[in-house]
């Protein structure tokens, strides 16, 4: 118990320190890297909840947070990337609708 | 047993007291920020914040809609408003005191409202006394479903449920139309279309 409580409590500094970086981030990629960076921490948190309360069965949904994760990551990029999420980009010219 | 179940239910209060902090603190950054992509950034952060909470209060379900549809959908959807729309907000004309305090009435009226709820997770709570009981013991005899998540679903909350399936039809038939406008005209396929047809 005494481990699952460290583990809790250096989760949660890091995670006060990702959410000061982003609120004082002064270029919009600080947000971005701090929430990629809180989303995994999110996601450790799951999992360690999962055990602390003696019921490992759903630590699959850290997946679900994993691909979540990418999801928002490559929007972001994306939208700097090209300014626009409808882009198709230039290897899939083929495939647009 | 005791004392270690006693200090998981400390572990599990202090987590949530911070990470309520935490949201309280990026709601702030959310209401001060005049450039919109970080709002949408502290949007996703706020709702992982929220996931977690939720996690930590043991409804694994809710929280990974809230993951999917606030973190995941929410931000990509914002990030496409921001495209079509532009990146700053500007400066409000007013000050917003009335909204203010109306914002502030209102969570004041729904947490005094929450003082009359029972405690959390507490057994003798009205609904653990003969609601949930009442549907284990006589739900697959009235009903003939062997399986009582479905039972309670689909027959005692049916029209609930019917209610529920509306809306979802609804918001995917607004979806299709709005989607079906945006798609750029090709004449040639079009005209294959229309002859189809």
């Amino acid at each position: 118990m005494m481990m699952y409580a460290a583990v809790i409590g250096a989760l949660l500094v890091a995670l006060c320190l990702l959410l000061t970086r982003a609120l004082l981030g002064p270029t919009v990629f600080d947000r971005a890297l701090a929430a990629n960076a809180i989303g995994t921490l999110a996601m450790l948190l799951l999992a360690i909840f999962q055990f602390v309360g003696g019921r490992p069965e759903f630590v699959d949904l850290a997946l679900v947070y994993g691909l979540l994760n990418v999801v928002g990551t490559i929007a972001v990029q994306k939208f700097f990337r090209y300014g626009d999420l409808g882009e198709p980009g230039v290897a899939d010219e083929e495939h647009r609708l | 047993m005791g004392t270690g179940s006693r200090s998981v239910i400390i572990l599990e209060e202090l987590t949530a007291v911070v990470l309520l902090t935490l949201m309280g603190a990026a709601a702030i950054g959310i209401a001060r920020q005049r450039n919109l992509f970080g709002v949408v950034m502290l949007g996703g952060i706020y709702s992982f914040l929220m996931a977690t909470v939720l996690v930590v209060l043991d409804a694994v379900d809710v929280a990974m809609t809230e993951a999917a549809v606030g973190a995941g959908i929410s931000t990509v959807l914002l990030l496409g408003a921001i495209h079509l729309t532009g990146g700053t907000e500007s400066k409000p004309i007013h000050r917003p005191w009335l909204p203010l305090f109306v914002v502030a009435v209102t969570g004041a009226m729904l947490v005094y409202g929450t003082l009359g709820l029972p405690a959390f997770s507490d057994p003798k709570a009205p609904i653990h006394q003969h609601v949930a009981p009442r549907y284990l013991t006589e739900g697959p005899e009235k009903t003939g479903v062997p399986n009582v998540v479905t039972a309670v679903l689909a027959s005692y909350r049916s029209f609930d449920t019917l209610g529920e399936t509306f809306v979802v039809f609804t918001a995917g038939i607004g979806v299709i139309a709005l989607l079906r406008r945006r798609t750029p005209r090709r004449p040639r396929e079009h005209d294959q279309e229309d002859r189809k047809s």
